[in-house]
Order: C-alpha cells, then structure tokens, then sequence
C-alpha cells in the first residue's frame, strides 16, 4: 500500500514539474511541424511509395517516434537535476523500494512524453494528413509502450552520470542513430536501401515501434512495406520494455 | 534509560583512509546528541552510516532496535533526516514538498493533511506554504526541511549541520525549534556540527570525533569542567609588569600576553579578580578592563585534540558562514 502511495507521489511530482515548464509545452510544438512541412514536403518525391500512401503518411508516425525518443531521453535530465540538487537523496532514504522509485519516476516521465507525442498526433490531423482519428485510440497505448523503454534507457544512463554536460553529449549519441536507423524518415523494406542499414535497423527497438504505430494508422496500406506484423512488433517493444525496467531497478539500486 | 542508537566497532574504510574508525557509542532515548568534529572528522560519514545511506566496512550498528544493514527499511521508517546539502524539491511548493514526504513515508492519508498543517505551523510557514520553494529564502528552506523530518513521526531525528551557511538570526531561529522540538515531542536528536556554541547551546551529551575517532564524550557542562580553570582576560597599561606581579605575589604562573591582554588561568576566576584589581592599584598599574572567560567548547576541542576546530580549511566556507569565520580570525 505505501509503496503504491509511494509511486503516486513520485508519477505526480513528474506531471507536475513538466506542466510548470511551459516554455517546454510551447516548443515542443514547432519541432515536429518543420519536420512535417518543410522536410516532408522536400523529401516526398524522393521515396518510393505506393499509390495509396503519400509521405506525410509515413513519416507522421515516425516523427511521433522521434518526439516519443527525444523527450524521453530528455527526461533523463530531471535525474541529474535531482542530484545535483539533492533531491534525489530525499527520496533515496525514504523507505520506498529502489523498484518504486523507478517505477514511478519512469511513468511519470513516460507520461510526459506520452504528452508530447499526442501533441504530434493531433498536429498530424490538423495538417490534413489522412489519417483516421480513430486510430488515435489504438496508437495511444502503443505510445505509452514505446516510451516505457525510451525513458529507461535516460534514466539508465542518468543515473550514472554525475553532471549535465556529459549527459548532453551521452545523449546525442544515443538519439540520433536510434531515430535514423528506426525508418522513421523512410520505409525500410520495398526501397532500395543498402542492406546494411536494414540489418542494423532490425536491431533497434524503436524501428519495432514505428512499425507498430504504422499498422494501426495506415492499416491494409502499409502492410507490403511493414517490418513485422502488429503483435511482433508489440512483442518486441514489450520485451524490450521488460529488459530495460530491470536495467532501471538495478541501476538505481546502485544509486547511492 | 533505553538507547536509541548504539554501534559497535563501526567503522568505514575508503582504501587506506578510515572515514569513521571503531566508533561505538550509545544515545539515549530523547536526549539531544552532538557529534562535534572539525570537517573530514567523519561525522556526515557516521550519520550516513546510521541512515542506512552508506554500509559499514565493519562493526555493526542499531538504530531504534533495528540493525542498518538487515532491517534497513526499517531504520529508514523510524528516523528523520536533514541533511547537510539541501534536498527540497524548488519546483514544488512548500505544502507539496511535505505531502510528497508524507506519501514517501506511508503517512496514512486521513491523517496528512491536519499533520502537514501543524508542521507548517511549528515552523511558521503557513502563510508560504503555498508559494514555490524557489522564491524561499534559505532560512525559509531549512526549516521546512526541519518541518519534513518530522512529519512521519521519526523516533530519532538526524541533523547534518543544520545551520551551516545561515545568517546569525536565523541559526538562532533553528536552535529554538530544536529546543521546542526535545520539549513537545517524544523524539532523540542527534546533530553533527563544528560550530562550538551551536553543540554547546543545543546538546545533553556531546561526542567530540577527530580522524574518526570518539575523542571523549559528556555533558557540555563535564568537558568543559574537565579543563579546570578559568581565564582572567586583563587589558592595562603596563602588561609586563602586571604579568611579573601577579606570578610573584599570587602565585599565578601560567599567565601569557596574548593580542595586547593579559590572560591568567586559575582555578576560581571570580575571587582571584578583586586580587589582581588591588595589586595593580599598590603597583601604580592602570587596569583598562578585566575579565573573566569560562571554558568553552572551543578550549575543549583544543585540549583533547591538540587542534583549533576553525584551523580546518572548509569546503562549505561560503556566504554567511565564511563571512563570520573571517571576521572572527
């Protein structure tokens, strides 16, 4: 019961910091509309795509990944800060289980995210790009799965980190071979691509995320060019999710 | 009475360097404990032992019953902790910091609200309690972390040089919960500081630790007993002379000029002054002031470490703090 109440405050301390940081909320705007408008509508005839699916289509979920990926690794962040300020030994000494304390620090910024991501969507339909809302529904949870694991991998990483700067550069590594090696910019299969780049992109968890929230958007559409059907795509996510909340309890274990 | 907190052999090892080196002592229930030492003495290293935040190399501790190293969570129910480096979350506000406490520590819901209010009370934060933390002062800060350490009823209550950095009123401030606190709750302080008159004011018992190791332990008022003497503190026109009487004709050989005064040690200053006054009068010396210094902590310090507490480069020299050491040396 404690270790509930525990996870609550912990979830809602996180909602609350990144309500308050409302610079945040208003920029997370702008990114995905240059990369829906203007980088989209450069790169559209380079791609081939089937006669029902334009570009937009496509890139849409995959920029929805990519804001999922940046604001969860972002969120690693908020670990730094609560050292650096202490914190972070408050909650440390309390008798909440170190599993908890992850936990609800990786909901919490997971729903962060989550935010972020719904915010693409709905930029996504205002655009007109034809997606049907309904399928906002089944991404939804799609979402909140991919983010479990992304967040992770921040906290992860954060929690071995002693200051902002190394996290930066630690950061940049991790996001930008994880976004372009994911197909978000681009189908992977049906292309022309070198066969290396399809190779290492089957290892990425997020190329199974992107994949999943194709198939729900763009339906019987996107199924020639998918990676793996909608349930495999799901397992791996899930699978990965797994693995990582254990790397998190036992990282944070550590954590003195 | 029954102890609180006893450790045995406790000790804490970083390679070579023993941080804490067989520490056993025993606190009492609801006595107020000082750990007084200079920085590095391993004070903060012995505290974390106790809070379960570090695990000993070797011995073996208890805190409310429970061993800190296999009843760890239990420990962490029973104490309260401030710590030395603030640990308030500035992006919430001071009624939201204390609720999140109260969750941490499984407070019962129905109840956290009218203890939150009775905290805010105590150290007279209602009407901030809504405001971020950022816009609070750090006296403000410190109190409310005061305030936190005590919501979840702790059994001992640790503080990590609570006032380290604070201006003089407000440490004053501090020192008067602390004492309202032993007063109106059923709780055992124990506090670690290198400011004298802060252990000396608050402290029942007081542990002096040097290198990591207890240098002796007592009441504020048998340390300072044990140095038998008290200073006379002279200022006149002819010191020399004055110094050659006083040894002659009173027997006073341990007298010293120290900083333009004449400072004899004796063992009751308040018969032997009128003395002085009448042999300087006989001898033509014109006396500008006498006075009579008890011992303090510091003398105590000096005495069994052979140190001056303020001699030690500090990491936490800043703002008020360094401004007052500065003007004292």
């Amino acid at each position: 019961m404690s270790e509930i109440r525990g996870f609550y405050t912990l979830w809602l301390r996180e909602i609350k910091r990144f309500y308050r940081d409302r610079t945040r909320l208003v920029t997370s705007f702008i990114q995905p509309l240059l990369w829906l408008v203007i980088f989209a509508a450069a790169f559209s005839t380079r791609f081939l795509l089937p006669a029902n699916l334009n570009y937009q289509q496509v890139i849409l979920p995959g920029i929805i990944g990519q804001t999922l990926l940046f604001t969860a690794m972002f969120m690693g962040i908020n670990v730094i800060w609560d050292k650096e300020f202490g914190f972070m030994k408050e909650i440390l000494v309390s008798p909440v289980s170190r599993f908890t304390i992850f936990l609800g620090k990786m909901v919490g910024d997971s729903t962060d995210a989550l935010l972020q991501g719904i915010i693409v969507f709905v930029i996504g339909l205002a655009l007109g790009i034809p997606i049907s809302p309904i399928t906002f529904l089944y991404a939804l949870p799609i979402m909140l799965l991919i983010t479990f694991g992304l967040v992770s991998i921040g906290l992860v990483i954060a929690s071995f980190m002693g200051n902002l700067e190394g996290f930066g550069a630690i950061q940049t590594f991790v996001n930008l071979p994880l976004f372009f090696l994911s197909g978000a910019l681009f189908p992977l299969k049906g292309g022309s691509l070198p066969s290396w780049l399809v190779d290492i992109a089957a290892w990425n968890p997020l190329t199974y995320g992107v994949d999943a929230l194709r198939n729900v958007t763009l339906g019987s559409a996107w199924t020639p060019l998918q990676i793996q059907p909608l349930w495999i795509d799901i397992g791996v996510v899930a699978l990965f999710d797994g693995i990582m909340i254990i790397v998190g309890t036992w990282a944070f274990t550590r954590m003195k | 009475m029954p102890a609180v907190i006893e450790t045995r052999q406790l000790t804490k090892s970083y390679g070579q360097l023993k941080a804490v080196d067989e520490l056993s002592l025993t606190v009492e229930s609801k006595e107020v404990f000082g750990l007084l030492g200079p920085n590095g003495a391993g004070k903060t290293t012995a505290i974390s032992m106790l809070c379960t935040i570090l695990p000993p190399t070797s011995g073996s501790a208890t805190v409310n019953g429970f061993d800190i190293v296999r009843e760890a969570n239990k420990v962490r129910k029973s104490i309260g902790i401030v710590f030395q480096d603030p640990s308030i979350d500035d992006r919430l506000t001071g009624r939201e910091n204390l609720y999140m406490h109260a969750n941490l520590y499984g407070v019962p819901a129905s109840e956290q609200k009218e203890r939150i209010n009775r905290i805010l009370k105590l150290v007279e934060l209602e009407d901030r309690a809504d405001d971020l933390l950022r816009t609070y002062s750090g006296g403000m800060r410190r109190r409310l972390e005061l305030g936190r350490g005590l919501i979840h009823y702790p059994k001992v209550l640790f503080l990590d040089e609570p006032t380290v950095g604070l201006d003089p009123q407000t440490r004053d401030h501090i020192w008067k919960y602390i004492k309202e606190l032993k007063e109106t709750h059923d709780i055992t302080v124990v506090l670690t500081t290198h400011y004298m008159d802060e252990a000396d004011r608050l402290s029942d018992r007081i542990g002096i630790i040097d290198h990591g190791k207890m240098v002796i332990l007592d009441t504020p008022s048998k340390l300072k007993d044990t140095l038998e003497g008290d200073v006379v503190v002279v200022r006149a026109n002819d010191l020399n002379a004055l110094s050659g009487f006083v040894a002659k004709w009173l027997g006073f050989t341990k007298n010293t000029i120290v900083d333009g005064a004449l400072e004899i040690t004796v063992r009751n200053g308040r018969t032997v002054m009128p003395r002085i006054m009448e042999l300087a009068t006989q001898n033509n010396i014109y006396v500008e002031s006498i006075l009579l210094r008890e011992p303090n902590l510091e003398d105590v310090f000096l005495h069994y470490t052979g140190r001056n507490i303020r001699e030690d480069t500090s990491k936490e020299l800043h703002g008020a703090s360094a401004a007052r050491r500065r003007a004292i040396r």
